[in-house]
């Protein structure tokens, strides 16, 4: 009887063996088409505590997306990283190794990208960045898994450079929390900038009082102001320098001046320049469908965070629309193709996956009760970052 | 450095202090009568800023968000003196720190869920915007000497309502020895309520007045807090007069550290240097202070042993 079972059950095995045989040999197309059902993305970005607006941004536009393409073979996981290096990495190993996810996406910090983006690589996986995109990443460590569809770091603070020079300061005072992204943003102003600096300062991470920086400006004799301070840092500074009564000319990245913080800033903010790769008054149909169908779907204008995780959404649909996530290569030059509708109108990526870029110098303006952003100029065209050229990877 | 700058920066290490002397007087009240640690306080400074820009909003008035804000936390303290901290009094700090933690994770998850994720709009009101001329041609923001008086102003209630009233007695009799005034009649549950109340308004009144010129966000009161246990501990656990010269110690030394250190190190180092290393300095220059303080007088300045 054992061996008689054991003999069927032999057979059985040759046969499913056999049968897997013939599949493999002349049902290829049928698997692949199968497993092109499923490329699984992970969302990891911050969604409670301080600089959750920023995540909760980037899920909403992200999925706006996922939701409009309407696409079943593809499937997002969502968790919150609570803007904590350590819990980024166990979410994403989570989803490395239980949700079998092929791609990591949507962390807004760049210590936390830090934390996860080569760590995924190194597990075969893609990482492709919604917003952070440190040097680090950008250079000697750029990775063929590794695209930023967002900027490097670096872009905004160059462009506000160009701008200071363009606009004819000759002696500006420069402030950013002391922190890489923040060294970071200094070195990048100064690399496009001409002039002479009145002051430099590097104040705390997370301060949120600045009475003695501004007292610091007024007496440097500055002529032009460039900051970095995002989140709740910018809303802070704006509001005390308006109150200060100094009138200078300030110009900063993005980062301060996007559709969440601009309303609690409120009146301080208008009038100011700064400078991004996107707003929502860029002329192109992806562009004006996106600002719309987001307005419709949550109630309120997109930020920058929303159109860039938007992008960075289309782009994955529009590869895998061109290619089986099983065979990485192809999907990977799929990706480095980028042949989808950009919110940014054209859009391409250099050798080292960041993109090449325009940057525009946007006003801070009051539509009705609502303060938003208007471009003003182009600053930078076709710009791309400095450490490409440190990069191995070619076009 | 020109001496008006120096004035200035002392004014605003001032208005820093007294700032944080509203946080602490609250906290250090509430350690000393009931023995208990809130954590939660800083919940309370968020919950005051909240209803502030709410209030604010909602009737164009600042004074009316001021009001909201000071009754709101008020109410919220009490509410949760009854209903959590109570329950806290005969347990270890362990307990304490633990039940209070969870109070923050509620507060500030329950504020996104009413309030969203973005940041509130608040304005200073508009008769102290902008800025005044001070002896000596000092240009300085209305609103900070606002403030200044204000926080001054508090301080000086405070210290008549502990030292010349009925209840400022039974308070100072409550940190002395609570069992003893419970065995002589005291109500000593409605003194603690009262008392968290009272601490809770002050964190609430610090929030509101903040708000205005800083950002009204989620989580916004942890770090304030941190600062305010420096305080206490610097002052002396439990003295309002030790959170007084705490504060104001701690607001002059990180105010004035901020601006001097990288002008020092300035005159010896190359200049970009100096600013990295000054600021990285200055940011440890209060726990320094706290270190410095706790090694001549391990009770703070105005601790009983």
């Amino acid at each position: 009887m054992r061996r008689s079972n054991w003999e069927i059950m032999m057979t059985m095995k040759f046969t499913a063996l056999a049968a897997a045989a013939l599949a493999m040999t002349f049902g290829n197309a049928a698997l692949a088409d199968a497993h092109s059902g499923k490329v699984k993305i992970g969302l990891i970005t911050t969604l409670t505590g301080g600089g959750a607006a920023l995540g909760v941004d980037t899920r909403d536009g992200f999925m706006l997306a996922i939701d409009q393409a309407a696409n079943d073979a593809v499937e997002v996981v969502v968790e919150d990283d609570q803007r904590k290096p350590d819990v980024a990495v166990q979410v994403a190993d989570k989803m490395i190794q239980s949700d079998k996810v092929d791609i990591l996406t949507g962390i807004v910090w760049s210590n936390l990208a830090l934390a996860v983006a080569p760590a995924a690589n190194a597990q075969g996986k893609f990482y492709i960045s919604t917003n952070a995109a440190p040097a680090q990443l950008a250079g000697k460590g750029c990775n063929k898994d590794y695209f930023a569809v967002s900027y490097q770091n670096d872009n905004m603070h160059e462009a506000a450079g160009a701008h200071a020079t363009a606009s004819g300061y000759t002696n500006a005072f420069i402030l950013a929390p002391n922190y890489p992204a923040g060294q970071d943003s200094l070195t990048g102003f100064k690399r496009l900038y001409e002039g002479e600096l009145a002051g430099e300062l590097y104040t705390k991470l997370g301060q949120t009082d600045y009475a003695a920086e501004i007292a610091q400006i007024r007496a440097s004799g500055a002529d032009s102001i460039f900051f970095f301070l995002p989140g709740g840092m910018g809303i802070s500074f704006l509001k005390q320098y308006a109150d200060s009564g100094i009138e200078l000319p300030v110009i900063g990245p993005s980062f301060s001046f996007d559709q969440g913080i601009l309303q609690a800033v409120g009146d301080a903010a208008l009038g100011i320049h700064n400078t991004s790769q996107w707003n929502k008054d860029i002329d192109n149909p992806t562009n004006k469908a996106f600002v719309e169908t987001f307005q419709e779907a949550y109630d309120r204008l997109p930020t920058l965070y929303a159109a860039q995780a938007f992008d960075t959404a289309n782009l994955i649909l529009a590869a895998a629309g061109q290619a089986d996530i099983a065979d990485r290569d192809a999907f990977r030059a799929a990706l480095k193709a980028a042949d989808f509708n950009s919110v940014r109108g054209k859009f391409r990526f250099g050798n080292n996956q960041h993109p090449i870029q325009d940057i525009y110098v946007r006003e801070v303006i009051k539509e009705g009760d609502v303060y938003t952003n208007k471009i003003i100029s182009t600053i930078l065209t076709d710009h791309q970052d400095v450490y490409a050229a440190d990069c191995g990877l070619s076009d | 450095m020109s001496i008006i700058l120096l004035i200035e920066q002392i004014l605003n290490g001032l208005q820093f202090g007294v700032m944080l002397f509203l946080m602490a007087a609250g906290l250090t009240l509430i350690f000393g009568v009931m023995g208990l640690i809130n954590l939660a306080h800083g919940s309370l400074y968020m919950i005051g800023a909240f209803a502030a820009a709410a209030g604010a909003a909602a009737t164009g008035s600042f004074v009316l968000g001021l009001i909201a804000a000071l009754t709101s936390a008020a109410l919220f303290g009490a509410l949760i003196e009854l209903t959590v901290i109570r329950r806290l009094y005969a347990r270890d700090h362990l307990d304490q720190v633990l039940a209070t933690f969870a109070l923050i994770l509620i507060f500030s998850e329950a504020t996104r869920w009413v309030f969203g994720s973005f940041p509130l709009f608040l304005d200073t009101p508009a008769f102290l915007s902008g800025t005044v001329t001070l002896p000596g041609g000092i240009l300085y923001s209305k609103y900070r000497l606002a403030i200044i008086l204000i926080g001054l102003a508090v301080a000086v209630g405070l210290f008549l309502l502990i030292s010349k009233t009925r209840v400022g007695m039974r308070i100072r009799a409550g940190e002395n020895d609570r069992e003893m005034i419970g065995a002589l009649g005291v109500d000593i549950s409605v003194l603690y309520t009262m008392v968290f109340a009272l601490g809770a308004a002050l964190a609430g009144l610090s929030g509101a007045l903040v708000g205005a010129i800083q950002s009204v966000e989620v989580g916004m009161g942890e770090p304030v807090l941190i600062l305010a246990f420096v305080v206490i501990v610097i002052g002396g656990i439990g003295s309002i007069k030790g959170a007084l010269a705490g504060a104001i110690l701690v607001g002059l030394t990180d105010t004035l550290g901020r601006t001097l250190l990288p002008v020092l190190f300035a005159s010896f180092m190359d200049p970009s240097a100096a600013t990295t290393v000054g600021s990285a300095l200055a940011s440890m220059l209060i726990y320094i202070l706290m270190a410095g303080v706790l090694l001549f007088k391990p009770t703070g300045l105005f601790g009983s042993a």
